[in-house]
């Protein structure tokens, strides 16, 4: 027991349990309220309105003159009044339903979408030695081995938090959103892991914080400029790592039931799909569940194909990583990049919400499984090629 | 008429796969209006109770119905109750009195001893105004009209006049030049 005690390394317990709180719960919870804001605040960017810009500081409360909005612009405050209200309705349980599954559904819906986050590398390395740490602290939750199918693995838990929530519902519509929910993300889970078969094999390596480092030292995977990206077998390897991260990020976009594939909710055709029967606290979290896979999924993505937390030209500039002599300032500065870079990403998935109209069923299913499944398939058998004719290394 | 039959569009290849020349089309309209709003080009809502249209508003708009009094401060109504009978919701009510005669306008005879219009009701048709022989009645620029209670929403005489003040008109019949 003594020996088993002494084992553990209390420095290491406690600094994952500080970057799991400060990821977790101060990053990408608010991130997730704020996307939504964002996303509010651009569809009516783009739709000529002026959307949420009334909630600001309640100082009127205290006998103020004014509300006070931050950074002169109104509405940044929306997310906690939005948090508010749902904790405030009435959290109503239906007679006819499941209670049991249909309390267990919105957890399971937003718990794998966070625990995904525990292997996204988002930032290079911290040098703590102000603090007393001799090793500098890897900014990734668990450093391991299997990254991305860890990421696969939970994340197609997701789909079991929609389906309980349909069925348990009792009631048609939210039956037929969890059946198109489940046969739509088991289509695009394919696609979605053969889309990066290619970029594990380019790399041979399925440690999400080695494959970034590897990008910030030979160019990103869809921008192979610097280092060893120059050599003539990475620059042929361009083709089909484009041609993987479209379908990459198309499979995401299914994935996260977004706009051109959000038929399991679907407002027109199903009352509000899977959540129809769901209110307050409970209908908040399949929210917030989607949209926290929406922010891992585009760290997900940014890892893998756009260098994560690397500055573009990063070695060339000076910006590059060196393993443990990495400064502070340059980890902080990593770490900023990897969020700028999927806060870039966060909006062109809200781009592309207010765009693209949505799917027919069958057209969703075909173009699942007659072209992105076989594009993916032969994008492996390119990338094999090409690495086969031109060695890497 | 000849029936026009409009031919369905041939969808090139790149079109049908969605993502190549579609998806870009329709990026370009929604960040073209992005932009354009970002620019501040786009005319959107007017923010309202800090801006106001009070200053566009048309000549012929209407308001709240007022009464107002004239030239010489006289209370144009002569509680002939037209208004009160014309009136589509039936939000006028009246009290007529009799003018008593040591009063300097004993000639006119009659003036409202009460005057009630019950906004609520009121849907601004005008009809008061139209129908009224003594311009009396006017529809002013007040739209805003607010209260706590239903019996703040009766707008009584005396709030009517404070809203209508003076109007110089047409109507002279009453006054010691003719």
């Amino acid at each position: 027991m003594t020996v088993l005690l002494g084992s553990i390394d209390l420095t290491f317990l406690a600094i994952s349990l500080a970057k799991i709180i400060v990821l977790t719960f101060m990053v990408i919870l608010p991130m997730v309220a704020y996307s939504v804001m964002a996303e509010r605040r651009g569809a009516a960017i783009m739709q000529d309105r002026v959307g949420p810009n009334r909630t600001n500081l309640p100082l009127t409360l205290l006998g103020f003159k004014k509300d006070l909005s931050i950074f002169g612009m109104g509405g940044l405050l929306q997310p906690m009044a939005d948090g508010l209200k749902f904790i405030l309705k009435e959290d109503f349980t239906p007679k006819h339903v499941r209670t049991f599954y249909f309390w267990l559904a919105p957890a399971l819906t937003m718990v794998p979408a966070l625990l995904t986050c525990a292997v996204l590398p988002f930032g290079s390395e911290l040098n703590l030695g102000f603090l007393g740490l001799a090793q500098p602290v890897k900014a990734v939750i668990a450093d391991l081995n299997v990254g991305p199918l860890y990421t696969f693995a939970i994340a197609s838990l997701g789909v079991y938090g929609i389906v309980l929530a349909g069925w348990s519902s009792n009631s048609k519509y939210p039956f037929l959103g969890a059946v198109r929910s489940s046969s739509q993300m088991i289509s695009y889970e394919l696609s979605l892991g053969l889309a990066i078969v290619p970029v594990l094999m380019v790399f041979g390596e399925l440690n999400l914080g080695k494959i970034a480092a590897a990008q910030d030292a030979d160019g990103w995977l869809i921008l192979p400029l610097w280092g060893h990206g120059l050599s003539l077998g990475r620059l042929l390897l361009w083709i089909p790592m484009l041609i993987s991260f479209v379908i990459f990020t198309i499979a995401m976009f299914a994935e996260t039931n977004r706009m051109p594939f959000d038929l399991p909710e679907c407002e027109t055709e199903l009352v509000a799909g899977y959540h129809t029967e769901y209110s307050s606290m409970k209908f908040a979290l399949f929210f917030l569940g989607e949209y926290a896979a929406m922010i891992i999924g585009s760290g997900l993505a940014v890892t893998l194909f756009l260098g994560g937390w690397s500055i573009p030209f990063g070695p060339l500039l000076g910006l590059g990583y060196t393993p443990g002599a990495t400064p502070l300032w340059l980890g902080l500065l990593h770490i900023a990049t990897f969020f700028a870079k999927v806060i870039v990403f966060i909006l062109f998935f809200i781009g592309v919400r207010w765009t693209v109209p949505r799917f027919r069923y069958d057209q969703l299913m075909k173009l699942g499984w007659l072209w992105m499944f076989e594009i993916a398939l032969a994008n492996v058998l390119l990338t094999a090629v090409i690495m086969w004719l031109v060695p890497l290394k | 008429m000849a029936t026009v039959v409009v031919q369905r569009p041939k969808l090139k290849w790149h079109e049908k796969a969605f993502v190549l020349s579609t998806l870009w089309k329709g990026l370009k309209i929604t960040l073209g209006h992005a932009v354009r709003m970002l620019q501040g080009k786009t005319k959107v809502t007017m923010q309202y109770p800090e801006q106001k249209w009070d200053d566009q508003l048309p000549e012929w708009y209407r308001g709240a119905p007022t009464l107002v009094t004239d030239e010489q401060g006289r209370e144009r109504c002569v509680s002939c109750q037209l208004c009160e009978f014309i009136c589509p919701p039936k939000a006028i009510k009246i009290i007529p009195s009799e003018i008593p005669s040591d009063d300097p306008w004993a000639k006119v005879e009659k003036r409202p001893k009460e005057f009630d219009i019950d906004m609520i009701r009121c849907i601004y048709c005008g009809m008061c105004e139209e129908v009224c022989p003594e311009q009396a009645i006017f529809l002013r620029k007040d739209y805003a009209i607010t209260g706590e209670s239903r019996a703040e929403m009766v707008h009584n005489k005396a709030k009517l006049y404070e809203i209508g003040g003076v109007r110089e008109g047409l109507v002279n019949k009453w006054n010691e030049l003719k």
